[in-house]
């Protein structure tokens, strides 16, 4: 009897090890999903300050941004960021841009050319840098733009509400027929549930630190 | 004086025949269907599928790897296929001249389909949209593997040895 349980626990510890060993690929590449909750940052601003959300009391939730200066597709998108954060900023959904790229991989993506793009383009939002990309990780970005909307909760957790692209077409705006993040703010500010919580865009690859 | 003449003219139909055949490719401007099509090909081939951008950096890194195995396979059953998500309203002003300028060989597609959300999903769903990204499939031999990230030229030149059928 005894000798049978040894072999019976070694058993059960390799498939408990073969269990572990395939969800590590699965792990490895998630971020959050819609209804996870999001971790606050607190990350260095263009204008030297460190921003977190958890600095804005009145606001219902965020329009959290990852994109950079050197994307074809961020910089197609600014002006649309700039309209959607003026938009909803006053709706209680402010926009924070996050940088996530590695200043190494991407030297136009340095804090420095961070400042001069802010300021050209005049951001109405803060732009900060995600610097050791563990925001980025965090979240599960991939790519920029990518927009996750956070929703505060009583508790004051953040909870991720939409995950996705910006609209229907980065090459021309006014082509634009589905304004993805829109309905998803839209719904959010009436109090609704988003219908449509996830969709995707082609985007620029976020440049990762290099081991 | 005539034997010059002879080699003369021989030299000018090699030089015509050799830019011939190193021609670059025509770009062919595709429908989600098309892409669908191309995804479901029923033979027993290879097909190595490229998504890029001509501004994509990472994705013109690549670039060599991919024209590099083009013409290392060219004689067995492995396609190489660039599509190109560049807008169609580009193409005559950025991809054709890119095209031109690096005398690409593999087969080139450009996808006109500007909305990612209502494609990216049912070709790939664990695609979040990024590129460079690959694709590898043999349908016949049911192989499928999906890399959403730039590529080395060895993990490339691996993966078409492990497929190639």
């Amino acid at each position: 009897m005894k000798n049978n349980r040894i072999p019976f626990l070694y058993m059960a510890c390799l498939l408990l090890v073969g269990v572990l060993m395939a969800a590590i690929p699965a792990t490895e590449n998630s971020g959050y999903q819609v209804g996870d909750t999001a971790r606050d940052f607190k990350l260095k601003n263009v204008d030297g300050k460190m921003v977190s959300m958890a600095d804005y009391k009145d606001a219902k939730g965020f329009i959290v941004t990852f994109t950079c200066n050197t994307c074809p597709y961020s910089v197609a998108y600014e002006d649309r960021l700039i309209e959607l954060h003026n938009k909803y900023a006053p709706k209680g959904y402010p926009i924070i841009a996050i940088n996530p790229n590695d200043v190494k991989v991407s030297p136009k993506d340095s804090y420095k050319h961070m400042q001069v793009r802010a300021k050209e383009k005049n951001f109405p939002f803060p732009y900060v840098y995600d610097e050791t990309q563990e925001i980025t990780k965090a979240y599960g970005a991939t790519r920029t733009p990518h927009l996750y909307v956070v929703q505060k909760q009583k508790d004051g957790k953040f909870k991720v509400a939409y995950i996705g692209t910006i609209d229907d077409n980065s090459r021309e705006p006014e082509k634009v027929q589905k304004k993805y993040a829109e309905a998803a703010l839209d719904e959010l500010v009436a109090g609704k549930a988003v219908s449509q919580p996830n969709t995707k865009a082609i985007g620029c690859t976020i440049k990762w630190r290099e081991a | 004086m005539t034997v010059y003449l002879k080699q003369f003219f021989l030299l000018i139909t090699l030089a015509f025949v050799t830019s011939m055949a190193t021609q670059a490719q025509t770009v062919t401007t595709i429908k989600f269907d098309q892409l669908q099509e191309l995804r479901q090909a029923p033979h027993d081939t290879l097909y190595v599928v490229n998504f890029w951008a001509t501004w994509c950096k990472p994705c013109i890194k690549e670039m060599p790897y991919f024209e590099a195995a083009h013409a290392k396979y060219k004689d067995q059953p492995v396609r190489v296929i660039l599509v190109s998500m560049d807008a169609v309203q580009d193409k005559e002003k950025r991809v054709l001249p890119f095209v031109q300028k690096r005398n690409l060989q593999s087969r080139l597609y450009l996808l006109d389909e500007p909305d990612g959300n209502t494609w990216i999903d049912r070709i790939e769903p664990k695609w979040s949209g990024a590129i460079p990204a690959t694709m590898f499939f043999n349908n016949k031999r049911g192989q499928y593997e999906f890399i959403e990230r730039e590529i080395s030229q060895q993990e490339l030149e691996e993966l078409i040895t492990k497929y190639k059928p």
